[in-house]
């Protein structure tokens, strides 16, 4: 039983990686290639969405702002100054996130609870308003097109195994976080506080540093998504956009750390299955998600645990 | 010999309701001492105010000589208070080891660190181990903490406070709750730990089994004022506390 958890995480880790490294060559058309990026970019978005949320316990309705600003960092500079800027405008982009986020950070985290909620979700509303408005610079509405990779990153197949090594290094370094003293600190948080600040230990600071965190790896996924359709758009900072990485970390579940990986895949297959299917797709996906929620509360992955546990012998379940 | 905690005539009022009124009393290092007093006398909010989680309208509360009021309950654990509280208050999704193990964690500075697993922080898992050892809850180490039994989670409270190596614990009915076998354990354990840990120790108790059985000194509180002090037997003969309190048990 010793190595039983680790050994069947290695088998998992590996799985995931194989399947997702297989689709180029099994795939039928480029469409797939192009789902199968989304997925990956949002399953990034939701993981580190959920380090907020799931885990420390603050549900953040503002992080498209920070994947927006990755987005547009990475398409306003291959814009104005070449598509050789590419790759330092991840990084460029990263630093002004971590700035940033440091910066709101300080002032959202001293409200708490809903206030932290309805001031995140300001926050990335302000910006929206700002692209949208700031035509002559950001392209308004209209977005920014023909954001070219540099190099060899132009091949599509290139960019996808590019984007798929970025992708599961984040998510690798996310979850060594969550399960470490870090991550347990943060559960505590979570869970009670109070008690956790007569442990001597400073609540504010911990959440700062998630938020931070969180937020840096937003923006690493809005700035590989500016790859993927080589385009962006206002709507990156849109609220919805908040809104869908909840809906994701829901449906997958909050206290798993794969579950939000496995709502942002669910959730981007349901849309596509049904929007290729009828134009009433936003009322049916509305429905096939809330009858998931009602039917599994504890998300996918969640539900999935549970029954792993039941059909386990009581006593094998020590270290689950 | 100089007292390890001072209370000089604190005050607290809740609007109109007095619920501290000019205590004052000293304690003594290596003391096993217990607060009685009927619901509702203002023991809990007296915790309160030593931990800094209340702030006391006047008065001043001296640990090793230095006044605390005003500081904050983290910067009052740091300097050697610890405390458990009358609900025991943990992290309920964790295991009973990971709630040990974060304050041992705490206590060896090592909150911050993000790479390494938890469970390969050595000597912060064997000091949670041992902690946990010593409650007799080692057998309960994987359960989560919600699963407990009431009187084991008010163990592990104490156990958490514990690893803070505190030299002043402050425990909240610790057996509040608890069938009486439990209670006779608890009381054994309670003083074990005392003893063990080099404690100067304060407990709020109904229970006069454990009361008088392990308390070198007791102090009544009723309507937030001290109505008395003294050794157990000087407390069972006071005419006073008989009537305000004990006569009813
Ligand atoms: N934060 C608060 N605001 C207003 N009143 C309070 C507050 N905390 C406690 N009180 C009141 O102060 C009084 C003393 O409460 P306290 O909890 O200290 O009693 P206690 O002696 O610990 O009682 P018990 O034995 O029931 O635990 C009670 O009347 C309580 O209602
Ligand atoms: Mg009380």
């Amino acid at each position: 039983m010793k190595s039983g958890p680790k050994f069947s995480a290695a088998v998992l880790w590996t799985l995931m990686i194989l399947g997702f490294a297989l689709v180029p060559v099994l795939m039928r058309s480029s469409y797939q290639l192009n789902l199968a990026s989304h997925v990956l970019v949002w399953g990034l978005f939701a993981v580190a969405f959920n380090m907020l949320w799931g885990v420390t316990g603050m549900l953040s309705f503002g992080q498209a702002l920070y994947y927006g600003l990755g987005a547009y960092f990475v398409g306003l500079m291959v814009e104005y100054l070449g598509s050789a800027w590419y790759l330092p405008a991840i990084g460029i982009g990263m630093l002004a996130v971590a700035a940033t986020s440091f910066l709101l950070g300080l002032l959202v985290i001293r409200v708490g609870g809903v206030y932290f909620t309805m001031l995140t979700l300001a926050f990335g509303q302000l910006a929206w308003q700002i692209t949208f408005k700031w035509y002559d610079f950001t392209g308004g509405d209209d977005g920014i097109q023909g954001i070219a990779a540099p190099g060899f990153l132009q091949n599509p197949i290139a960019y996808y195994y590019f984007l798929l090594v970025l992708v599961m290094l984040s998510i690798w370094i996310l979850k060594r976080m969550a399960y470490s003293p870090f991550g347990l600190m943060l559960r505590c948080v979570r869970q009670n506080p109070e008690r956790v600040r007569f442990l001597g230990r400073r609540v504010r600071r911990n959440q700062l540093r998630v938020y931070m965190v969180s937020s840096l790896f937003a923006a690493l996924a809005g700035s590989l998504m500016a790859g993927i359709d080589n385009s962006i758009h206002t709507d990156m900072f849109f609220w919805t956009t908040s809104g869908e990485v909840i809906l994701m970390s829901v449906l997958g579940g909050l206290n798993q750390f794969f579950g939000p990986f496995v709502g942002a895949a669910a959730i981007i297959i349901i849309e596509d299955i049904v929007g290729a299917w009828t134009e009433y797709w936003s009322l049916i996906i509305g429905s096939i998600i809330m009858s998931m929620v009602i039917l599994f509360p504890k998300g996918l992955v969640g539900e999935l645990h549970q029954l792993k546990l039941r059909m386990m012998p009581p006593k094998a379940r020590r270290s689950e | 010999m100089n007292a390890i905690l001072e209370l000089e005539s604190v005050h607290k009022s809740f609007g109109g309701l007095q619920v501290t009124q000019n205590v004052s009393f000293a304690v003594m290092p290596g003391e096993i001492s217990a607060i009685i007093g009927p619901n509702g006398a203002g023991k809990t909010t007296l915790f309160n105010q030593i931990t800094g989680h209340l702030l006391p309208n006047s008065g001043r509360i001296l640990f090793q000589g230095h006044d605390v009021v005003g500081d904050s309950p983290q910067k009052i654990v740091a300097q050697g208070i610890g405390r458990a509280f009358q609900i025991a208050s943990l992290f309920p999704d964790e295991t009973v080891l990971d709630n040990v193990k974060v304050a041992c964690l705490s206590r060896l500075d090592q909150t911050r660190r993000f790479w390494r697993p938890v469970q390969r922080f050595r000597r912060a898992t064997e000091r949670a181990h041992a902690i946990l050892e010593d409650l007799g809850l080692e057998k309960q180490a994987d359960r989560l903490a919600f699963e407990l039994a009431h009187g084991d989670q008010k163990l592990l409270d104490i156990g958490i406070a514990l690893v803070l190596e505190p030299q002043l614990l402050l425990l909240d009915e610790p057996t509040a709750g608890m069938s009486p076998e439990e209670r006779q354990r608890t009381r054994e354990l309670i003083k074990k730990l005392w003893k063990a840990y080099d404690l100067t120790l304060v407990f709020i108790e109904h229970d006069m089994d454990m009361v008088f059985g392990i308390a070198q000194k007791v102090r009544v509180l009723q309507q937030g004022a001290l109505l008395a002090e003294g050794t157990p037997d000087e407390i069972r003969n006071n005419k006073e506390v008989v009537t305000a309190y004990l006569g009813e048990a």
